[in-house]
């Protein structure tokens, strides 16, 4: 986790800037950071498929791995009936979506594109992303969008849960032994400089809140702030400056390299036979 | 074929609220069969689909399990309404083809298999004659009504076992073997035990 390229989110040239972004609209686009962050965190969940710690963990891993898969078909499936009705792109299922892009069209969380490392890791990644994903949901549900609200109510059930289980792992890890509580924090310190994009608003979350889809992303901040900080002060771990230094850029599609070899293992199969309809 | 007892639990009801996490609204009426269609073709159709069981949990049907949502008839044609247990439902696309294959079965030319999602599904909708059954194949059913509590376990519920039936049970992880269910473990008969969640 400690040798994040320094050249990776922040420091790209303009020439690679947001090619995709032009033939989408905001929606679009914003279903699709929706999407690929269920599909990439999802992904990382397969990854770990045979290797866990213990066969319970295995299962439930699976099965978090399981949920977000079923989210992103649902956001995914819902950008490719868009793309067919306001762009005329009728041939882009949730699949094609899924294993034909490429890093760079890609509009997932810096977060949860990280690799999986340790326990800790693993844990506090699902973590910061739960305590952030629970309350966007259950912001979503009031989107004056009704596909999107009942998406929103469906994920929201599993999110909770997820939550439950990441915290409950960060406590008992952060307030377990000398080295759970060491590989704790060191995994909370390093996954930390990735959180400044759960909170950043840009112009497409901006259209998405005039729109009456999105929520208020100052309540949202607060929120994902008072769930990281109950649940980090009863680990005993401490909490690092919200002003940190921070990388951002997955949301506009300038990722760390760690997206490209997750998608190059994912994507095999269906390049490698792009013809076969039975897998 | 419909299930009775204490729960009046047909689970078609349209009128279903959803309010989530207000379990009391969820929970409140399930006799309500649709308006549409005749009535005694939606209890011929409930009697095929009470025959179809949920793959993974083949103990119950799906007509048990609470996740078929609407019988309709459209200009002629056979309507069912299917809503997914979780998003990432890995038997969601086989029940839809079971369900199509027993009415089609059964004489219904060409039924029309629809996915819904909203209201989201409910533990609540699971029929008396549903949570018996799993009892009896050693799953322990939901204890309580789903609500947000339920999910985020404040309090953990108290879960019998269902072998033993004694309540000095624990957790062991928070999912089982599928995603709608948590891995318990019994301190009296030590057996390890599913439990299929409240959500």
């Amino acid at each position: 986790m400690q040798n994040i390229s320094h050249q990776s989110a922040a420091h790209r040239s303009s020439a690679q800037k947001n090619t995709a972004q032009k033939t989408q609209t905001p929606l679009i686009d914003y279903l699709l950071r929706l999407g690929d962050n269920a599909l990439i965190l999802g992904q990382r969940h397969a990854q770990l498929c045979g290797k866990a710690p213990a066969l319970e963990e295995e299962l439930a891993l699976m099965n978090v791995g399981l949920d977000l898969f079923g989210q992103a078909r649902n956001w995914l499936g819902y950008v490719s009936e868009l793309m067919a009705s306001e762009l005329m792109a009728d041939k882009i299922d949730a699949d094609h979506l899924a294993f034909r892009r490429d890093a760079q069209d890609f509009r997932n969380l810096l977060l949860v594109e990280q690799p999986n490392g340790d326990f800790a890791d693993i844990m506090g990644r699902q973590f910061l992303f739960d305590a952030w994903h629970v309350h966007l949901l259950e912001g979503l549900t009031h989107a004056n969008d009704p596909r999107i609200a009942e998406v929103a109510a469906k994920s929201l059930k599993e999110a909770t849960y997820h939550l439950r289980r990441s915290s409950e792992w960060v406590i008992r890890l952060g307030d377990g032994t000398e080295e759970s509580h060491a590989r704790m924090q060191r995994a909370l310190d390093n996954l930390w400089q990735f959180t400044g994009e759960l909170l950043q608003i840009d112009e497409i979350d901006q259209a998405m809140l005039e729109a009456g889809i999105a929520p208020d992303p100052d309540t949202l901040a607060t929120r994902w702030k008072v769930t990281v900080e109950e649940v980090l002060e009863e680990a005993t771990l401490s909490r690092p400056a919200y002003d940190a230094w921070m990388y951002t850029g997955g949301k506009v599609g300038h990722h760390t390299e760690h997206l490209g070899f997750l998608l190059a293992e994912m994507q095999y199969l269906p390049r490698a036979y792009p013809d076969a309809t039975v897998w | 074929m419909r299930p009775s007892g204490n729960h009046p639990s047909a689970p078609i009801d349209n009128r279903l609220t959803d309010d989530w996490p207000s379990s009391d609204l969820i929970g409140s009426d399930r006799s309500g069969l649709p308006p549409a269609g005749d009535e005694g073709d939606v209890e011929a159709v409930l009697a095929v689909l009470q025959e179809v069981p949920d793959p993974e949990v083949p103990v119950v049907s799906v007509v048990e399990l609470g996740i078929v949502r609407d019988i309709d008839w459209v200009d002629g044609r056979l309507a069912v309404s299917v809503t997914p247990t979780y998003s990432g439902c890995p038997a969601t696309e086989v029940i839809e083809q079971h369900i199509h294959e027993a009415l089609v079965a059964a004489g219904y030319s060409d039924p029309l298999i629809q996915r819904r999602l909203s209201p989201a599904w409910t533990t609540d909708w699971l029929t008396e004659t549903g949570r018996e059954k799993l009892r009896a194949y050693g799953i322990a059913p939901p204890v309580g009504s789903a609500s947000k509590r339920s999910l985020t376990g404040q309090p953990d519920p108290v879960v019998p076992c269902p072998l033993c039936g004694s309540n000095a049970t624990e957790r062991v992880s928070e999912f089982g073997s599928t995603a709608c269910k948590a891995l318990y473990r019994c301190r009296d008969c030590l057996e390890p035990f599913d439990y299929f969640k409240c959500l």
